[in-house]
């Protein structure tokens, strides 16, 4: 069972705000999914496996270091909430 | 009219390249029938005419596809069935998008789907849930349950989506459609709004095998835009196998017994009857670590789902909701852009990579993910595909699984595996039960794409399952 | 109590590529914000990065010349945590595999080399009300996306001004090497240090302090010499050093704590599932060694060795590259003695010259000239001062303007006689045993032979005359 704590600890590295209603919510529901992850536990010991981060065996997919062309500004900019002197406006850090 | 309703979208394109039908026409007859969807199947519908930038003389013969929402298309909605991205319109078009458009298919419609693609109902879409055309109190399945649904009632001629855990498989197989995922890789993910990265693959939702191949057709290939993506080392074929002779097929006991509804392992059975018939072999095998494909699965998608959902901020693209300072317009912006679903995972994937749980939770999961690799590994030496039901139930009643977030994950029981191995698999409809579509699974190793192709198309003619009661 | 700093130094350099790290954009240098983006340096939804191939090549070519060990397999990872400069919300970056690990520059062990992106910039605003009366800030994302080499020592340095000479070995490496612009003013080139003091002798490392934001060589060094001092008298004082990150402001020459990004700073990093491991292969090893020049450290040993400079003439062409090329080449040109031509070189770099105006072989010459006595080495001065304004060969411009040294002894004889009977006070003075005021005399002769006169030989006669012991 994952304690309120640790709920609100993982929301707040999430950036997620969870009223007191989804934190208990949150708090049941995963700990049930986690019951049921845990079966992996049954496996016992895998040090001998390797993980699998990817399943295509390439490797050095580089590209060419020769620039394309970056985007006009308007276009970058056309989709942003707040704009301001050409750029992204946001609350200033230091503030939060 | 109704004519060019019963027509797959192979046979139209081939009228439309013969001149028996105006391109112009089997657009507007699509387009119509799209904006008249009572399904919800939709988060965008093309009002206006043919594009006349898609030339129908290539292979996809002009036929208008439908889009998953999370396709970015230039200029058109791409939201991912999310509120985050609500009128997000995307200053470029998805890699796998722009080859079907060259190929000559244009874009009629985007689709709905489950928030992100985290769902196996498209009830956790932000805009609404999509209905079954065979019930419309029930689920497509999901994620891609707007394009399963769309195809099935004839709204689009065909349609693309994506499969992680297998949100092309199931809402096909709940649809009574072919869905397939292609080998991890054969298709560029370049615009395709990420959920899981290391598992996620784009393929066709159609509505027979011969759509299935012509659509994979168009979209493979390697693209330098996505370091993961290969290709397939030969062309894409249409299927014309009459039979299985020589066939042998790989019964996966894991995955078709315990916990499937009766009335789909009774389809199984008899499709298996049908196999032989074909000349196939069929046994029983063990993918002795495929029980614990949902724990892995939901393990590596969440852990990689946070991190791809981070760049929801609010300050490039997206809605925003102000807060008092950058804290706070972080975390309400995203405490009302993202569902429920969305959060849960959000939370279980930040778990389960936060620090004094790695080891345990992602780190061991990788590990189970190549030991499901390596039964599938072993399973090739014998055999040519493993088959197995493709949902271990039919379309279930909506809201019936959203109270209880385990019991909806374990719908993917039969699909996750293929993806953490990175293979192929496809769905096609088998029969009905309780007069609802099944799906039969073939899964075969990677870049057996043509032959699962093969395999597919001989079963299907052999079926002959017929769909039409979804159209009506 | 007897105390001895400890400090290791954190490096990142901006890679001297054409485009960033993960896409095509070109890098920035003081463009109009955002005008160097693109879906994937903004991390727009469906973006993918794919890895600059030069990048590599420069990760090779620092490991092979810092003698670390290259990973034959390494992998991206995803470094997480929120802030606006991250478009993406991680930074790509390598964690348990990097591409060099280990390695050494002069007496500095290394920990490892690891590429990354660079973050966007944050413009604060401040409060001009611009929203709703409060603080914002504007995101630039051009710089975002710049290909990064984070280099780590290991803690073997002791003092701040070694640290500074340390850092300056490793930006005439990087420079030699080609593979960044390493300027600190332009940031370019950054340095974190972890300090921390314990008694001598001891082998324990004491509490150790970050240091962030010392943007100059002047900097480091005060910065960290504020450091040491502050944990001395904690240490003396009986009181624990807090491990934390300060920040180094140089208007006040303060350190304060700086607030944390991301607090509990877990960064719950992972495989970056969009990349596929880098595994060097013979051709691209190949690559980077043939890329490898002579570097400083190199070059310095083998002037003294093989042309007989002194230890500061050496490093001084082994660190200025291009003086060391002009040195090696006026060497090469004439007979005179690599030293005296180091001086020349040094002489020519002191009045403003450029190795581009001046050819090495004319330089040659001159040194030859003042060697062979033919010119005195105050007009080698004034001819070099010509050939710095309009070029030319020495000897001609000697022959022009009249600046041969006397060849006639019995002619300086006669001057140097003349301006003793001058200068009676004068005399009076040196003989009263103050031999400095035999300059006096120095003045009058050389202006009256037009500097033609050789110095020691003005010297001698002078003596003589006197009757003044050398
Ligand atoms: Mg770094
Ligand atoms: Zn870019």
């Amino acid at each position: 069972m994952l304690s309120r704590d640790q709920v609100l600890h993982v929301a707040r590295l999430a950036r997620l705000e969870l009223s007191d209603e989804e934190m208990e919510r949150f708090g049941g529901e995963l700990s049930n999914v986690l019951d049921h992850i845990e079966k992996i536990g049954e496996l016992g010991d895998l040090a001998d496996v390797e993980p699998t981060s990817h399943v295509v065996a390439v490797e050095n997919v580089l590209r060419a270091d020769e620039p394309r062309p970056s985007w006009p500004r308007e276009k970058v900019l056309e989709a942003a909430p707040d704009v301001a002197d050409g750029g992204f406006r946001v609350p200033s850090p230091g503030a939060g | 009219m109704s004519e060019l309703l019963e027509l797959t979208a192979a046979q139209a394109g081939e009228r439309v390249r013969e001149g028996d039908v105006e391109r112009g026409e089997l657009w507007r007859f699509y387009r119509d029938r799209a904006l008249a969807d009572d399904l919800n199947a939709f988060t965008w519908v093309c009002e206006g005419d043919d594009p006349e930038s898609i030339d129908p003389g290539g292979p996809l013969g002009g036929v208008p596809i439908g889009v998953k929402d999370l396709f970015c298309t230039e200029g058109v909605p791409s939201q991912a069935g999310s509120r985050i991205l609500e009128g997000y319109r995307p200053p470029y078009t998805a890699t796998s998008v722009r080859r079907l458009m060259a190929a000559g298919a244009p874009v009629l419609a985007k689709t709905n789907q489950d928030e992100f693609a985290m769902g196996s109902s498209t009830e956790n879409s932000g805009y609404g849930p999509t209905l079954n055309p065979w019930d419309r109190t029930r689920v497509p399945g999901g994620s891609s349950g707007g394009s399963a649904a769309a195809v099935a009632a004839g709204t689009v001629p065909w349609a693309i989506g994506t499969d992680t855990g297998g949100s092309i498989r199931q809402p096909a197989a709940l649809c009574g459609i072919v869905g397939l995922k292609p080998t991890y890789g054969a298709v560029s993910r370049y615009g395709m709004i990420a959920f899981a990265s290391s598992l996620d693959q784009a393929g066709p939702l159609t509505r027979d095998v011969t759509d299935s191949a012509l659509l994979l057709q168009a979209m493979v290939g390697a693209d330098p835009c996505d370091s993961t993506s290969l290709g397939l080392p030969e062309p894409v074929q249409l299927p014309d196998a009459a039979d299985l002779r020589g066939i042998r097929l790989g019964v996966a006991e894991e995955l078709s017994g315990e916990g499937i509804e009766p009335g789909v392992l009774a389809a199984f059975e008899q499709t298996l009857d049908v196999a032989r018939e074909l000349g196939a072999t069929v046994e029983t095998m063990q993918l002795p670590h495929a029980p614990h494909g949902i724990a892995a699965y939901y393990l590596i998608a969440p852990a990689e789902a946070s991190s791809n959902l981070a760049r929801y901020d609010g300050v490039r693209y997206g809605i925003r909701t102000d807060g008092t300072d950058l804290l706070s317009m972080y975390t309400r912006t995203r405490e009302e852009g993202f569902g429920a679903e969305v959060k849960r995972r959000i939370m279980l994937g930040t778990y389960a990579l936060s620090s004094g749980y790695y080891d345990a939770y992602y780190g061991r999961a990788q590990k189970v993910r190549t030991l499901i690799a390596q039964d599938f590994q072993r399973a090739w030496e014998r055999f040519d595909f493993v088959v197995t039901p493709t949902s271990p139930g039919v379309a279930f009643e909506l809201g019936a699984k959203t109270a209880d977030p385990l019991a909806m994950y374990l719908n993917d029981y039969c699909t996750v595996p293929m993806p953490l191995a990175g293979i192929p698999a496809i769905s096609i409809p088998n029969g009905l039960s309780e007069g609802l579509p099944v799906g039969f699974q073939i899964a075969g190793p990677a870049f057996s794409e043509n032959r699962i192709l093969d395999a597919a198309y001989a079963l299907e003619q052999a079926i002959g399952f017929d769909g039409a009661a979804a159209r009506a | 109590m007897n105390l001895e700093p400890v400090i290791g130094l954190e490096i990142h350099v901006q890679l001297a590529t054409r485009t960033k790290m993960f896409c095509g954009c070109e890098l920035s240098f003081g463009e109009e914000p955002n005008t160097r983006t693109c879906p994937v340096c903004l991390g727009m939804p469906g973006s993918l990065p794919v890895t600059n191939a030069r990048a590599i090549h420069f990760g090779l070519m620092m490991g092979m010349a810092l003698e670390c060990e290259l990973a034959p397999r390494s992998i991206f990872h995803r470094k997480n945590y929120f802030y606006p400069d991250l478009a993406k919300g991680y930074q790509i970056s390598q964690y348990d595999i990097p591409l060099c690990t280990g390695g050494r520059l002069g007496d500095v062990r290394l920990h490892r080399i690891h590429l990354e992106e660079d973050a966007a910039k944050l413009v604060h605003l401040g409060e001009s009300g611009r929203i709703h009366g409060s603080d914002a800030s504007i995101v630039d994302y051009n710089r975002g996306g710049t290909p990064l080499a984070e280099i780590v020592t290991e803690p073997d340095l002791h003092s701040a001004e070694q640290a500074r000479e340390w850092l300056n070995l490793l930006r005439v490496t990087l420079r030699q090497l080609g593979v960044s612009d390493v300027n600190m003013e332009e940031g370019s080139l950054r340095c974190d240090a972890n300090v921390s003091v314990r008694p001598v002798g001891s082998t324990e490392l004491g509490t150790k302090t970050e240091l962030k934001n010392m943007n100059s060589f002047r900097f480091l060094e005060r910065g960290i010499n504020a450091e040491i001092e502050r944990q001395t008298r904690l240490v003396e004082a009986g009181e624990p050093v807090a491990q934390e990150t300060l920040h180094f402001d140089p208007v006040t020459g303060r350190l304060s704590p700086l607030r944390s990004k991301e607090e509990a700073h877990d960064y719950r990093y992972f495989p970056e599932p969009d990349l596929v491991p880098v595994a060097p292969t013979d051709e691209m090893l190949e690559a980077a060694r043939a890329a490898i020049p002579e570097l400083p450290a190199a070059r310095a040993e083998r002037y003294e060795r093989t042309r007989g400079l002194a230890v500061d003439s050496a490093r001084l062409f082994a660190y200025a590259p291009e003086w060391g090329d002009f040195f090696e080449a006026a060497a090469d040109a004439g007979s005179a003695e690599p030293r005296v031509v180091a001086n020349w070189v040094t002489e020519l770099r002191g009045r403003g010259g450029s190795p581009e105006r001046v050819e090495p072989a004319a330089l040659a010459k001159l040194a030859e000239l003042v060697e062979a006595r033919t010119v005195t080495a105050g007009n080698g001065r004034v001819v070099l001062d010509r050939m710095i304004a309009d070029g030319g060969d020495p000897a001609e411009i000697v022959a022009r303007e009249d600046l041969g040294a006397m060849g006639d002894a019995s002619a300086l004889e006669d001057v140097v006689v003349r301006v003793i009977e001058q200068n009676p006070d004068v005399v009076e003075r040196i003989r009263g045993g103050n031999a400095k005021a035999m300059g006096a005399l120095m003045g009058p002769i050389m202006r009256e032979t037009k500097g033609k006169a050789d110095g020691g030989e003005v010297n001698r006669l002078i003596r003589e005359k006197l009757g003044v012991q050398a």
